[in-house]
């Protein structure tokens, strides 16, 4: 089987390397016979992918102990759900997974766009090609996961060996996030290929028009959900994992993961203004270009462990391989840049500071600046020690200083960017759209501070977040009494076809309010309280509105680990509300511990309990609770997030009403012409 | 003023106030890479700095007692005392020949005083029989 897997890896190299040179001279020769036969190779590539990675899993469910990677990763006793997951757990097997997830996107491209748009599609297949070499080439020869253990015996003469069993994987990945963290966050870090690959093809190509942002839209709108999602996933896994009561400690990874996602947010929200205004061309290219080069670097600070992490993996190899493929990606950017600069000339100009185009401008401006922080903040100690000789680093203060005002301006931009007009702003509508709102968040703050939300920043996110919230429900409200005026109905079912109607305005919306409740989660951390005692069995200890008893302290054996296992009983008012059960496990095959937290999470607020191990003198459990408030918010906006993507990705139905409302020389005139979707907006400029 | 202007004086005012914001914090948590075998060659006005040190766990050398957690890193046969104070447990990963990275200050006396630890587990895997390609 691990011939035949990386065979069929070897296969997927030559495919993809003959659509990259095949497709260099279709295009040249504009040969159709070629031009079919580069992009079926283009396709053939992930099915030999999907053969290699089958024939891992394979090797895992067969417990094929002569296969290196399978040794470290697994072993007899592993439940097959850690198995299965095996694959992507090390640095051979994760390199290989993201080949997988990239050619599904690839073929997917490929399948959708067969036919058509003949001027881009080819320059698109190349340089996606490209791509997939560069990975294949980790995969086949710096970093196959289908190596064999060999020795070499008496006489110089090479011996497969077969080990009886494998180390098992490591604990701190034995949760069940793992089966779905990693291919989340892979899949954001490789979808954004698909329109990077796009932006370059049209630069190159000179393909006319914004045509390649329609038609990447939905690809990036994609990737930065799965990237939403496994930067969330990532924090929670850190959350229910680590057991230090946080979930995000600015480590090299999790900004690694962070900043493909504030630049790809700048970019899905700067499109709007080529889209519709074509502007900012120049930047638009760059900002895919950046979101692409931070997803590979991404990868790269994961894998090679340039920066020390909790994470931490391997130190490797691979680590030129990456540096070459950046400043290759980079160099060809640049110059396609530079060759084609005059085809990115921007159509119009900024009119006025109180527009849509400038809260797009402030939006991009303190996303870059974001990145920008987290970036230096996460290369610090190389850069340095590259121009001081002396290794720092900076920790959390110097990234709450910058990202938290940073946070509070996106949130305010977030209830004010979508109602301003393009072009200029009169008076009278920011009075009209904002007045309400703007008492209600004040009124919200005024409730919130005497509750005890005393803390600056978190007053100042409780006032914006009901500001915005506010902002989004006006815009429902309004939009539903247009279509409830000419179809009647109530007002509820009139909203939803007025969301129907215009699923990219309206999906919008709600992703927005999925990201005022993580803004309103995140707040709740000022206020975290945690304590640290030890326990006897019958011993009590009392944090915020919960006392903890101690009932019992045991040792269970299970499977592949032994857990110290305390039981706890929370109270509340003198009511029992939970068991908890925090444990330390002690794997036996691989001679690990991990933890295991036990939460009882309310919307009010987590009560989060770690057994911190034994006392040494006294040899009680020693118990470390916190109590978290709001930590649930962040979990349900991501939630919200999701489903806001979702439903921006349905098409939407024929607007033929609301194009009625344009005509209409009501109030809502103006509502009703931003609601329109971009092919009828074209129109109203 | 134009708008080209107006937009340009807004954002230098954003950044001007982050750079400061980001300064300031970078002030806060400096923190300085060192060598076991560079601190005793530090500088007296070094020595107030807050810094990183790593190196392996000497085995045997972890001993619990009341409020902190005391043990040796070996670097490259130099060795430095440490004393664990912080609030955290200690990770999973902390024990005997583990890869530690500790953070806090080096006191006048040369005992290191830890607000905080990393800890790699040692790489038990390099001792397997080397992987060959086939």
């Amino acid at each position: 089987m691990d011939f035949f897997g990386s065979f069929a890896l070897l296969l997927a190299f030559v495919c993809a390397a003959y659509a990259v040179v095949g497709g260099i001279f279709a295009i040249r020769t504009r040969n159709a016979l070629l031009t079919k036969s580069v992009r079926n190779a283009g396709m053939a590539v992930c099915g030999l992918i999907v053969i290699a990675v089958a024939s891992l899993e394979y090797l895992f469910f067969t417990d094929n102990f002569s296969v290196a990677y399978v040794v470290q990763h697994s072993n007899r006793l592993q439940s097959n759900f850690f198995k299965f997951s095996a694959l992507w757990s090390g640095q051979e097997g994760s390199l290989l997974f993201w080949s997988l997830i990239l050619s599904f996107y690839v073929f997917s491209v490929l399948w959708t766009y067969r036919g058509k748009h003949p001027e881009l599609m080819p320059y698109v297949g190349v340089i996606l090609a490209a791509v997939q070499m560069f990975w294949l080439i980790l995969n086949n020869f710096i970093a196959s996961p289908f190596k064999m253990i060999g020795e070499v015996g008496p006489g110089g003469v090479l011996h497969w060996i077969t080990q009886p069993d494998g180390h098992g994987m490591t604990p701190l990945l034995q949760y069940p996030e793992m089966i779905i963290h990693p291919p989340m966050l892979y899949s954001g870090y490789t979808g954004f290929t698909i329109p990077f690959a796009f932006g370059l093809a049209a630069l190159i190509g000179r393909y006319p028009g914004e045509k390649w942002i329609h038609l990447t839209r939905r690809w990036t709108m994609i990737a930065w959900c799965f990237q939403s999602i496994g930067v969330l996933l990532g924090a929670h896994w850190a959350y229910a994992v680590l057991g230090w009561g946080g979930y995000w400690s600015w480590d090299p990874v999790e900004n690694a993961s962070l900043m493909p996602w504030l630049i790809g947010t700048a970019f899905l929200h700067s499109v709007m203004m080529q889209e519709k205004r074509g502007m900012m061309k120049v930047w638009n290219v760059w900002l895919v270009f950046i979101t692409f080069m931070l997803c590979i670097f991404g990868t790269m600070i994961t894998r090679t462990g340039l920066i020390s992490s909790v994470h931490a993996f391997a130190q490797s190899e691979i680590g030129p391989w990456f540096y070459g493929f950046l400043a290759l990606i980079f160099i060809v950017c640049m110059a396609a840049f530079l060759k084609n600069r005059d085809y990115l000339k921007s159509d119009n100009h900024l009119d006025s500071l109180i527009s849509r185009e400038s809260s797009f401008l402030f939006n991009n401006l303190i996303l870059l600046v974001a990145c920008v922080a987290v970036l230096s903040g996460t290369m610090f100690p190389v850069l340095s020690e590259w121009i001081t000789g002396q290794k720092i680093s900076v920790g959390a203060p110097f990234f709450n200083h910058i990202n938290i005002p940073i946070g509070l301006m996106l949130l305010f931009l977030t209830g004010v960017g979508p109602l301003l007009a393009w072009r200029r702003t009169s008076g009278e509508s920011l009075r009209r759209n904002f007045g309400w709102p703007m008492l209600g968040g004040l009124i919200a703050g005024a409730i919130a501070y005497p509750l005890g939300c005393t803390d600056m920043f978190s007053l100042t996110c409780v006032i914006l977040s009901a500001f915005v919230v506010l902002t989004i429900f006006a815009e429902f409200y309004r939009g539903a009494k247009v279509v409830r005026a000419r179809s009647g109905g109530n007002i509820f079912a009139s909203a939803i076809q007025l969301t129907m109607r215009n699923t990219r305005r309206y999906g919008g919306y709600v992703v927005h309010l999925g990201i005022v409740l993580v803004f309103v989660g995140i707040a709740g951390q000022a206020f975290n309280r945690d304590k640290q005692m030890d326990m006897p069995a019958g011993s009590s200890m009392k944090i915020g509105a919960y006392t903890l008893v101690c009932q019992a302290f045991d040792s269970i054996p299970k499977g592949d680990y032994t857990a110290e296992r305390v039981t706890i009983e929370a109270d509340k008012n003198n009511r029992q509300v939970m068991m908890l059960y925090p444990e330390k496990r002690a794997y036996e095959t691989s001679q690990e511990t991990g933890t295991m937290v036990a939460i009882y999470s309310t919307l009010r607020e987590d009560l989060y309990v770690v057994y911190a191990g034994r006392n040494p003198e006294t040899g009680e459990p020693v118990i470390h609770a916190y109590l978290n408030p709001l930590v649930k918010w962040i979990w349900l906006g991501g939630v919200v997030v999701v489903l806001g993507t979702i439903l921006a990705l349905i098409p939407s139905r024929p607007p033929t009403i609301v194009l009625q409302a344009i005509e209409q020389p009501s109030p809502i005139t103006a509502e009703g012409q931003r609601a329109a979707p971009a092919s009828i907006s074209g129109a109203t400029h | 003023m134009n708008t080209k202007t107006k937009f340009a004086v807004g954002s230098g005012i954003i950044i001007i106030t982050l750079v400061t914001l980001g300064w300031v914090g970078a002030r806060e948590s400096k923190t300085y890479y060192h060598l076991i075998s560079e601190l005793p060659t530090l500088k007296q006005s070094d020595l107030h700095q807050r810094m990183r040190v790593s190196g392996n766990v000497a085995p045997g050398t972890i001993k619990y007692l009341p409020g902190r957690v005391e043990f040796t890193l070996v670097e490259q046969e130099k060795t430095l005392n440490v004393a664990y104070t912080g609030q955290d447990p200690l990770p999973d990963t902390f024990k005997d020949d583990a890869q530690a990275l500790v953070e806090g200050k080096l006191g006048a006396d040369g005992k290191f005083t830890a607000e905080q630890i990393q800890a790699k587990c040692a790489s038990k895997y390099e001792v397997a029989p080397t992987p060959i390609k086939n």
